[in-house]
């Protein structure tokens, strides 16, 4: 029988350190709505997701309820897009219908993002790819809930430059179109190297082509926890603080693994996976950047951050193995920037630079994340970084992801505001020399040596 | 994973006054909530208490009970929760 200090404990974690299940995310194949006729895909889409997540919503309450842990974000993520609308749309409008099928869909589940607005085009790009790319901007403006990633990028496929420029160019357009909402489109858009087929986290989630029909995929949080069980190991050496790190995060999966079980089970939809990434909210207490404080750190960004993120997000996946029957997803420890208010306030002070968190991305579960940089960053330099980040991924064979907001009309010394958990965020400098040549050169950067294991 | 047994944690948290438990235990007689076990501590006059009850049997629903033990809550001064056992198990055994 539990324990009172147990209970307290429990308690203490989700009312006092914002202890919670980040997403109870429903993944769905729409493969079988493919077909030559939009209007009848689009009906089909419609009807599947609207069938199969119809009690998505109450039974992430219900579990809420039953066990006093909020379950902050209900999402489905659905199978890419480009294969579903492939013979269907002809060109990108047509995708764009789809797009405003998806939202629709989800607002009638209530369900706050679908994710899965995507093309996987490591290697090349098939017409449907193209036009879903170009798609893009026009689909996440004049959508809501829809988000939207594209994989250029692999360990085993190499980069897709063509893709990689093509983005570039598709970011900044976003931009543009929502650029009286401060560029709020690049938000729900995410680039991604080794994508995960997964992950339940968005703006980058879909559901892969080698899942099943439907799966319950489930993404904890609590950086807060973390944060204060290391409260009380200050001054103490790694061996004590990595120990006091598994331990919390084997407790936080612990609580993921019960409500993806209970979920499948009332949903009757088999279990996925936990994704146990340590996801930051602007909260205050809810922040990875004051873990990395609590290790000993004046902000993050200060030399010993790359180490210290490297410690902590292995720590996490070693704790919160064990506590789960399966884990995937992006799993590890995410560091956008506008989402945590630590990595705000470490902006502000000037401590934390673009470069820094590119180098953070090393060790990191993802990528450059909700990074707001000036508006009149051009498209090329955009896929430069791009570049710089999906190499960094594809050689040391782990995803990296990108979601960078150009805000239009703001420069350096200014704050894009996104609103709610994706929070607002400090416009950072971007190196200001060229790399146009580079990204112009068109082609594939080949899979490196590694990438033979046959 | 089903759950074993119906058992409900209930937490009560808030400042000592006379009767909560009295209070609390005579809602869930009424209702036939079954108490298995109570420990409970005060600090600094706070009152800290839970109470492992089996609900089998239980006259209402869960999510009544719930709502109802809040309201008590609300009208002696102290933070009444119930949370299903498998959390606190789930959490804190391998």
């Amino acid at each position: 029988m539990a324990s009172l200090w147990e209970v307290h404990e429990t308690n203490q974690m989700i009312e006092k350190e914002n202890l919670d299940v980040r997403t109870i995310t429903l993944g769905l194949s729409l493969l079988d709505c493919a077909g030559s006729n939009l209007a009848e895909v689009e009906q089909k889409i419609y009807d599947k997701i609207t069938k199969t997540a119809a009690n998505l919503v109450s039974v992430g309450e219900s579990i809420a309820r039953d066990y006093g842990i909020p379950v902050v974000n209900k999402r489905i993520s659905v199978s890419p897009i480009s294969l579903v609308g492939g013979s269907a749309c002809k060109d990108s409008a047509d995708f764009i219908r789809l797009a405003k099928t998806l939202d629709k869909a989800a607002k009638a589940v209530g369900v706050n993002f679908i994710g899965g607005y995507s093309a996987l085009v490591q290697k090349g790009m098939t017409k449907a790819d193209e036009h879903l790319i170009r798609s893009i901007p026009r689909a996440l403006a004049d959508t809501d809930v829809v988000c939207s990633s594209v994989n250029v990028a692999s360990t085993k496929s190499g980069i897709n430059m063509d893709g990689v420029r093509l983005m570039g160019e598709v970011i900044k357009e976003t931009a543009e179109l929502t650029k009286e909402r401060d560029s709020f489109g690049c938000v729900k858009l995410v680039v991604f190297c080794n994508a995960p087929d997964d992950n339940p986290f968005m703006a980058g989630a879909f559901h892969g082509v080698t899942e099943a029909e439907a799966v319950i995929n489930v993404g904890v949080s609590g950086p807060g926890v973390v944060k204060t069980a290391l409260e009380s190991v200050r001054g103490g050496d790694f061996e004590l603080l990595c120990e006091t790190i598994k331990k919390t995060a084997f407790k936080i999966t612990r609580v993921g693994q019960l409500v993806a079980q209970e979920a499948s089970r009332r949903l009757q939809i088999p279990f996925g996976i936990i994704d146990l990434s340590l996801a930051p909210t602007p909260a205050i207490g809810d922040s990875v950047a004051e873990i990395l404080e609590e290790i000993g750190l004046e902000y993050a960004g200060a030399p010993g951050t790359t180490a210290a993120l490297a410690l902590l997000n292995d720590q996490v996946k070693k704790g919160g193995v064990m506590a789960s029957s399966y884990v995937g997803g992006l799993s590890g420890a995410f560091i956008p920037v506008s989402e945590d208010q630590g990595m705000i306030d470490a902006v502000r002070a000037n401590a934390l630079s673009l470069e820094k968190l590119e180098a953070m991305t090393c060790v990191c579960s993802v990528g450059l994340d909700m990074v707001a940089v000036p508006g009149d960053t051009t498209a090329s330099t955009i896929s430069g970084i791009l570049a710089d980040e999906m190499a960094i991924g594809m050689i040391n064979q782990k995803t990296t992801a990108v979601r960078l907001i150009p805000v239009l009309g703001k420069g350096v010394g200014d704050e894009a505001q996104f609103g709610g958990l994706l929070g607002y965020a400090p416009i950072m400098p971007v190196n200001p020399y060229s790399c146009e040549k580079f990204i112009g050169r068109g082609g594939r950067i080949p899979a490196p040596i590694h990438s033979f294991k046959n | 994973m089903e759950q074993k047994t119906d058992r409900v944690i209930i937490t009560v948290l808030g400042k000592d006054t006379v009767g909560i438990i009295a209070k609390v235990c005579t809602y869930l007689a009424q209702k036939k909530i079954n108490v298995l076990d109570i420990s409970q501590t005060i600090v600094q006059d706070f009152f800290q208490m839970m109470m492992i009850v089996d609900q089998t049997n239980s006259l209402v629903s869960f999510e009544e009970y719930v709502g109802a033990l809040e309201a008590l809550g609300e009208e002696i001064g102290v933070v009444i929760k119930c949370q299903r056992e498998a959390i606190f198990e789930q959490m804190h055994r391998i």
